[in-house]
């Protein structure tokens, strides 16, 4: 038996990613305690840098390695370059020890009962959670694995690696831990049961296409005849999977919970990485193994991505948590990129990468200002608390309007611009239909955006308002990353589009 | 106007315009122009008060480096030849959506260097100016920021290459003078002046959002190069609805008949702002707006026509109520409006005037910067008084500020050499060339102008102590009276400099805006000694009323026309009476239209998605089990769905 010969080049930006993970968890054996969160920081930030400076030398690159399971191509590359730019970001969020007295956002020890008096013990004693760091580089390297894979089963892996280290995660908050460690449970067991969908369902296609590599399954798509059942089934299936991940209505429904529960830290990597990787790995399942059946798919997915428009901002508009409520403004932005998604063209494909690096720098700075906003009980998400929040901090209340308007789809932020090629793929690639829902959903979207600004900036403070945290130069820096990078790309944002255009071509 | 006058202006036209070239070199250097004040505001309006101590010099600094960038931009120019001083400098597209593109782009020729060099000149002055004039204010450094924002702001309306940018700077500038006429905003009044600046530019700003969208159904862009080209073959109709449409916008900018109301309570702000913005710069720009059109107008009569109409009113308009006011910076607003009334007037006499607007565009920034900077120093002197029956005697206590405004005077009302001899003498000739009721318009002006100005001498520096009792004027500080000598000398020399130093303005702007010879009813010394005689005439009758007799300290009843002229010639009676109370009658009964109609619709709707949300709400019930269920439900939809398909 031959050895499978791998491509090392092409692979060592994720080599390294996940290199990283491994050798934390080592630091965590054998580092001590008092050196570790430092370590830890380092070699992160210095792996997630070198993999990205890895990405742009292999600019250009088109292989498909690995034995036919990765496929490294320009969307590949400018998903996994943007992952780690916004994980970049994110861990500069996980590293702020200024906001919480003596610690970082993450409990001690995870494994300490909530309550409990070895969790006293621990943050007498001031320990600091550093775990957090292999963990969300192993999530990392799963979601650049994703949007790369190139058979149904590195997509599988890719699934469950980034999955489980983001359930861990999400389980870790210092403050109310309860909430917390339901979320990851909840996350954990739906997405444990949105995992089985997309494995039988690959079962399924495997079974009909008598292969696992997409361009072998494209190949068998006009050539068996009689067995559609079977392969329109999986691939039901799978997309049910992939959905999940997105926050796909009706696949949405720990999205809220979720994003509630987690440290906003936490929440703010997941929602902007996450999203990135499963609309990266969904393309190129259903674009390059499945474009040949694409009246097939594509009238189910019209009608999710109408209820994924609908629901997420007509429920938004009844949230009174403002995590919540961003959480499910994540679900309809995740349905308006849908709508390009139905248009499978190479503008389509630059639309989609464009608003998911657009969209991830938004909702990375949203989440952050939220970490900011805090009362005797952690951080105030409630939007009573937010009321008058201009007057105490205009400068605070400001960036977080902006990210409102970006969100919200305003000319001059990256959001008008994301909004625009969208829909304008979506357009042109026939889904009049599905623009007018997007438009009209955009309108009511922009009311509950602007009732924020309204409440921050034109209503008298709360008496006992929560007071804003100072934060270290960390979160300072990652806001004001997020913050340029919203009116840059909103003011500027023909770079960044050439990019995406020369990037939207999958190698098959 | 006739056919054989409009066939030579286009042949002017097209004789000299000008190529456009990429900028390379120096040249694409221009942008520095805007960055560095951008970068001023920026940094003293984010930087938070550990700039509190600096913020003045930093604010200076930008403004000066601008200028400095400015005069070398300048020097390299003149060695350009003089048909090939048109840069293009293209900065990235801004946005390509349904084939309308816009680029941005920065366009620097001969119009644009002159307004720069104005801007950044006196601007500099200005901020310098400030440093002592605002030394005891806690707000200091958001001041210096909003001055920044504001020079930025302008320097992008007159470097655009494209209306839409244009339109940027000029939504720039209106937000900086809304935010500086209102920098007390502790006093109420300052607070409703702001308001009112704001909502009466709003008018305008429609004017201009209108052209703009007529250009785009003429000319499919919004671009200088694109429009300015394809005037000839486009329809005249067109073409006039574009430049009225244009006027309207720089009447509202530039405080012209009908949309003057709010410049003379802009006189609220902070002097050094009434210097820099509503005298020197900002309120000029409707006349840069008509004169960097002059591509349409040319091609549009009688939008032309309606230009001189303005100009012709508004001149005599803000004469007259300058003539009634007390308040010494009224005074000067209402002679602000005057004499950009005799820009627009010249710049609607096509390529024979627009130079000559230019032209006192240029030397009225000197002087009108110069006297409003002395009336702040005359202000600073006297506890922020600014009623003039309560100064009087002061060229002793001022003598620096006496000399200085002395030489405003002097060039404001056309005494030669000063400099505003030069240019309001040239925008006469030329109105005489156009028709003689438009000559004697601003031959009458000139007179009242001397008039009003000769009362303010009087009544400020002259005469007799009129001063409240706590008063003790003293002369302001250096780093005030510089500024006012340089504007002083600006004013001296600035007049003859510009008309014939090195071939002078006229020629200077040719390639821009054209030339054309005019041919007058009388001899020029004929005229040139009538306005002379006007102008004398003018003072002597202020002398008469106001240098003779001693002035009472309350304002006597007066008779009809000053009681007019004190209520501003009833503008804000005529505002109100035309339009706020049936805009309140018409809004009130579109409320109650609405409150039944449209928003029983819109409630309702709200109300029936609101109803959705809660009821949608209530399936996030927070049990996984249930979450799981509506998974499964899902999968199996979207099988079906998928089966559904290939079924029929």
């Amino acid at each position: 038996m031959i050895a499978p010969s791998i491509e090392y080049s092409a692979l060592l930006p994720m080599i390294i990613v996940f290199g990283a993970g491994v050798v934390g968890v080592l630091v965590e054996a054998f580092v001590p305690r008092r050196f570790r969160h430092a370590v830890q920081v380092i070699l992160a930030l210095a792996a997630l840098a070198a993999a990205f400076v890895q990405v742009v030398r292999l600019g250009g690159t088109e292989i498909i390695g690995a034995v036919g399971s990765v496929a490294i191509d320009g969307p590949a590359l400018f998903l996994q370059g943007t992952v780690l730019v916004l994980a970049f970001i994110s861990m500069f969020f996980f590293a702020e020890r200024r906001i919480e007295a003596g610690g970082n956002a993450f409990a001690p020890a995870a494994s300490s009962l909530p309550g409990s008096e070895e969790e006293r013990v621990l943050v007498q004693q001031r320990a600091l959670q550093t775990e957090i760091y292999p963990l969300s580089m192993l999530a990392v390297g799963g979601m650049m694995l994703f949007p790369a894979a190139n058979d149904l089963l590195a997509m599988f892996v890719a699934l469950e690696v980034l999955s489980l280290p983001l359930y861990i995660l999400c389980g870790m908050a210092r403050r109310r831990r309860l909430l917390s460690q339901e979320a990851a449970m909840k996350y954990f067991l739906l997405g444990a049961f949105a995992s089985g969908f997309f494995i039988f369902g690959a079962s399924f296609v495997y079974g009909f296409a008598g292969s696992l590599e997409f361009a072998e399954i494209d190949a068998a798509l006009g050539a068996r005849v009689g067995q559609e059942g079977l392969l329109l089934a999986g691939v039901g299936m799978m997309a049910v999977g992939l959905l999940f991940k997105i926050g796909a209505v009706p696949f949405h429904a720990w999205t809220p919970d979720v994003y509630q529960g987690a440290p906003t830290q936490v929440t703010a990597f997941m929602a902007a990485c996450t999203k990135l990787a499963a609309f990266g790995a969904m393309m190129r399942l259903f674009y390059v193994g499945l474009g040949g059946i694409r009246t097939d798919w594509q009238p189910m997915l019209w009608a999710v991505a109408i209820a994924t428009m609908v629901v997420g901002i007509v429920v938004a508009l009844s949230q009174t948590d403002i995590k919540r409520m961003l959480a499910y403004s994540s679900i309809a932005h995740g349905g308006f990129i849908l709508t390009a998604f139905v248009a499978v063209d190479e503008l389509a494909i630059a639309a989609i990468l464009f608003y998911l690096a657009a969209y991830g720098f938004v909702t990375l700075g949203a989440f952050a200002v939220v970490t900011l906003v805090r009362d005797a009980g952690g951080e105030a998400t409630h939007l009573s608390k937010w009321a008058g929040l201009g007057r105490r901090s205009p400068l605070l209340a400001a960036t977080f309007g902006l990210f409102l308007l970006a969100l919200a789809g305003i000319p001059l932020t990256s959001g008008f611009v994301g909004k625009l090629t969208v829909f304008t793929a979506a357009f042109q690639g026939g889904a009049m239909p599905l623009v007018i829902v997007g438009v009209l959903v955009s309108a009511v979207a922009a009311f509950f955006y602007v009732r924020v600004i309204v409440l921050m900036f034109f209503s008298d403070p709360a008496p006992e308002g929560p007071t804003v945290a100072v934060p270290s130069v960390w979160t300072t820096a990652g806001i004001a990353v997020g913050a340029v990078a919203t009116i840059v790309l909103g003011v500027l944002p023909g770079p960044l589009l050439d990019l995406a255009e020369q990037a939207a071509l999958f190698i098959r | 106007m006739n056919t054989t006058l409009l066939t030579q202006s286009v042949a002017a036209q097209t004789e000299t315009h000008q190529a456009v070239r990429e900028a390379s070199g120096l040249f694409s250097g221009t942008w520095l122009l805007i960055a560095l004040p951008l970068l001023g505001a920026a940094l003293l309006l984010l930087g938070g008060r550990r700039l509190d101590r600096t913020g003045h010099l930093v604010g200076c600094a930008t403004v000066i480096a601008s200028f400095v960038v400015a005069a070398v931009l300048f020097v390299a120019m003149l060695g350009e030849g003089s048909g090939e001083r048109a840069f293009l400098i293209p900065l990235w597209e801004w946005f390509n959506a349904g084939g309308y593109e816009v680029e941005i782009s920065l366009l620097l020729d001969q119009l644009s260097m002159a307004f720069v060099l104005l801007i950044t000149g006196v601007g500099s002055l200005i901020h310098v100016y400030s440093i002592g004039y605002m030394e005891h204010d806690e707000r200091r450094r958001r001041f210096f920021g909003y001055l920044n924002l504001f020079v930025a702001a302008m320097l992008l309306l007159v470097l655009a290459s494209d209306f839409l940018v244009l339109f940027i700077g000029w939504e720039g500038v209106g937000l900086a003078s809304y935010l500086l006429i209102g920098f007390w905003q502790h006093k109420p009044s300052a607070a409703v002046a702001a308001k009112k600046a704001f909502v009466v530019n709003r008018v305008g700003d429609m004017g201009m959002v209108l052209a703009v969208a007529s250009m785009l159904v003429v000319f499919g862009s919004s671009s200088y190069a694109v429009v300015f080209a394809g005037t000839e073959n486009a329809p005249v109709g067109w073409l006039n609805a574009i430049g009225l449409f244009l006027l309207l916008a720089a009447c509202g900018k530039s405080a012209q008949f009908p949309l003057q109301s709010w410049l003379l309570d802009a006189m609220e702000g902070p002097t050094p702002v009434s210097a820099l913005i509503h005298a020197a710069t900002m309120v000029t720009a409707g006349v840069y707006l008509i004169v960097r059109s002059a591509a349409i107008f040319d091609l549009a009569p009688e939008a032309r026509t309606a230009v001189v109409v303005v100009g012709a009113v508004t001149l005599l308009m803000g004469a007259i109520i300058g003539c009634a006011k007390d308040d010494i910076k009224k005074a000067l607003a209402g002679s602000t409006m005057s004499q950009i009334g005799y820009m627009m007037l010249a710049a609607g006499l096509g390529p024979a005037g627009y130079a000559f607007a230019i032209f006192h565009l240029i030397t009225h920034g000197f002087f009108k910067a110069n006297l409003f900077l002395g009336a702040g120093s005359v202000m600073h002197g006297m506890n922020d008084e600014v009623d003039m029956r309560r100064f009087g005697a002061l060229r002793a206590a001022m003598p620096v500020t006496f000399a200085t405004f002395a030489i405003g005077y002097l060039a404001i009302i056309g005494i030669p050499p000063f400099a505003g001899f030069f240019s309001k003498d040239q925008i006469i000739e030329a109105a005489f060339a156009e028709g003689l009721v438009v000559g004697l318009c601003a031959l009458l002006g000139a007179g009242i102008t001397a008039f009003y100005m000769t009362r303010v001498m009087l009544m400020t520096f002259l005469g007799s102590k009129r001063w409240a009792e706590e008063a003790h004027p003293h002369e302001s500080p250096r780093v005030m009276t510089w500024p006012l000598i340089a504007l002083g000398a600006l004013s001296v020399v600035g007049g003859a400099g510009l008309l014939y130093l090195g071939g002078g303005i006229v020629d200077w702007l040719e390639p821009v805006t054209g030339e054309e010879h005019h041919d007058l009813p009388v001899p020029l010394a004929v005229l040139m000694t009538s306005t002379l005689i006007t102008v004398l005439a003018g003072a002597a009758v202020a002398w008469l009323l106001y240098g003779r007799r001693p002035v009472p300290e309350v304002a006597p009843r007066g008779n009809p026309l000053t009681v007019a002229a004190r209520r501003d010639l009833y503008g804000d009676a005529v505002n109100e009476g035309l339009f706020m109370r049936p805009g309140q009658y018409l809004t009130r009964s579109l409320v109650y239209a609405e409150s039944r109609g449209v928003d029983g619709t819109i409630v309702g709707a709200a109300k029936a998605v609101g109803g959705l949300s809660t009821r949608w709400r209530r399936w996030q019930t927070g049990f996984v089990r249930s979450y799981a269920l509506t998974m499964l439900a899902g999968a199996g939809l979207v099988v079906i769905a998928m089966l559904l398909v290939r079924l029929p």
